[in-house]
């Protein structure tokens, strides 16, 4: 099951190491890692969100271990892509190199390429793919498309949004 | 009984077609109190001119026969200083560098306290404000339902049908060439240069596509409707471009397969115009195909409003002239 999990971290060195450590104790996967170096809690404390697989029954365990670390665990959830759209990329998309581009966005742990379709009918032609992104939110989805939009502007592919998507 | 004299400039495929709608709705103009006379009619070439008005059968056999109307060289200009009438249809060739003699016939109609109707794009996507000033100031009629989407009502919708509704945004398909290219494309899973190659020997592409297929003919479309419904003042320049010619026959069928058609989409609101193949779901009102085009308004109290219709051909788009004369002059 994929997890989120808000926590507080102290503003001093070797804090990130105590979060991670319960994680690879109990074999959770960790997914992403977004840390808000320059956002400060009123109390004084760096928020960090974690993006983890792991089993359901592992949950709380990992949560007292981080408490124990000193770590403030603020918020648990189950993290459901509720967006999902599909793009299709136009243009040399497999030797600019595709998987790049899934990587970024996966990456971001709020959005991910979950369905790929390509078609590549033959050197110096003009390859296709369809990509289905999920995302868990519509600021997530755009900030997804963003990144998809500089890598389009740089590798020189037309991408194609759907209607209802602001371009 | 009221005569509207008029000229009428450019006499191509819609020039043409302004004069046998004029002729096959005589009765029914009159029936609203209108008799349209036409003081003159030219080409290229010259002009055919006759204050007392001109016979339009014979203007069309002459075109038909003869390739021109031309019986003296005089310009649409100079026509329009010298002769006395009331309204200027211009139907000349469409330049979105200069404005074209287009440019110049409106000006010189508008200096002269004329009226005109016109289906010509160039002078409006370039000099919109100024002829709009220049109208006002000689307190004339300018009207232009034919420039965006060719039968398909929708600057006149905005703002006349759908007075006193705020309109938020208008997105469609306004080029009938690439609708038929991507439409034909997905039917035939075959390769834009084919299909393109298919649409001019059918004289649905132009022997120079580009404008079309880049989407500057959709581009300035929405600057008209952006200039005449947003009340914005803004040029080609303005406009976001993508066009259909990097569109694949892989991508239209892979798009198919999830639901999905592939269509040049201009879309225009006060915050931004745009022009670029989107992904539309089969069931959309926009999803129509062939050289169809299709406009949804979305509007403050009615929500959303669409509309199809033949893009382009000349009865069709002289009917759009037609009922700007009718909103002119009729009553
Ligand atoms: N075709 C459509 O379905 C459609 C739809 C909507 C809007 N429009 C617009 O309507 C306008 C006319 O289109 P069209 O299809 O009728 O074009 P067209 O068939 O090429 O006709 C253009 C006409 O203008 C004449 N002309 C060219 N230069 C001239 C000049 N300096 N002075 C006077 N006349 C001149 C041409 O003369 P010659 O006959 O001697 O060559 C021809 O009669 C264009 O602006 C176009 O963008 C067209």
């Amino acid at each position: 099951m994929r997890v989120s999990m808000d926590i507080e971290l102290k503003d001093v060195p070797g804090q990130m190491l105590l979060a991670l450590q319960p994680l690879s104790e109990y074999k959770a996967n960790l997914i992403t890692v977004v840390h808000h170096h320059q956002k400060r809690t009123p109390r004084k404390t760096v928020p960090v969100k974690l993006i983890l697989e792991t089993r359901p029954e592992s949950i709380e365990t990992i949560k007292a271990k981080l408490e124990e670390n000193g770590i403030r665990v603020v918020r648990v959830g189950e993290h459901r892509f509720r967006e999902s759209i599909n793009v299709v990329l136009i243009g040399h998309v497999v030797h600019t190199g595709i998987q790049d581009t899934i990587d970024e966005i996966d990456r971001t742990g709020f959005a991910e390429v979950v369905d790929l379709s390509l078609s590549m009918p033959g050197i110096n032609m003009l390859s296709s793919a369809l990509m289905k992104i999920d995302a868990v939110g519509k600021e997530d989805l755009q900030k997804a498309l963003a990144i998809l939009k500089e890598v389009s502007t740089k590798k020189d592919l037309l991408m194609v949004l759907p209607i209802d998507i602001q371009a | 009984m009221k005569t509207v004299y008029c000229s009428i400039h450019g006499f191509g495929a819609i020039g043409q077609g302004v004069a046998e709608v004029l002729l096959r709705k005589k009765e029914y103009l009159e029936s609203l109190g209108l008799e349209v006379k036409v003081v003159a009619v030219v080409d290229s070439k010259g002009a055919t001119v006759n204050p007392e008005g001109v016979d339009l059968a014979d203007c069309l056999a002459r075109k038909r026969t003869a390739g021109t109307v031309a019986l003296e060289s005089i310009s649409g200009v100079e026509i329009i200083q010298s002769v006395d009438h009331d309204l200027v249809i211009e139907t000349t060739p469409t330049n979105i560098r200069t404005g074209g003699v287009g440019l110049q016939n409106m000006l010189a109609a508008f200096q002269t306290g004329k009226d005109v109707i016109t289906s010509n794009k160039g002078p409006l996507t370039l000099k919109y404000r100024e002829l709009m000033e220049t109208a006002k100031a000689a307190g004339s009629h300018f009207r232009f339902e034919a420039t965006v989407g060719g039968s398909m009502p929708i600057i006149n919708l905005a703002n006349e049908v759908l007075a006193g509704n705020k309109i938020k945004s208008i997105k469609g398909i306004l080029n009938g060439t690439c609708n038929y290219i991507l439409t034909r494309m997905l039917e035939e899973r075959a390769s834009y240069n084919d299909i393109l190659a298919e649409s001019m020997q059918l004289g649905i592409a132009e022997t120079d596509p580009t404008y079309d297929v880049e989407g500057i003919d959709t581009a300035c479309k929405l600057v008209i409707l952006a200039n005449a419904i947003f009340g914005l003042d803004v040029t080609y320049n303005d406009v976001d471009v993508t066009g259909i010619t990097k569109v694949t026959p892989e991508a239209l069928e892979m798009a198919y397969e999830r639901g999905h058609v592939i269509k040049l989409i201009g879309e225009v609101s006060k915050e931004r115009i745009h022009v670029a193949p989107r992904l539309v779901p089969i069931n959309h009102p926009l999803a129509v195909g062939g050289t169809l085009n299709v406009a949804s308004v979305e509007t403050e109290l009615a929500g959303e409003i669409t509309v199809t219709g033949k893009g382009a051909g000349p009865i069709e788009t002289a009917s759009a002239i037609l009922s700007d004369l009718i909103a002119i002059y009729g009553n």
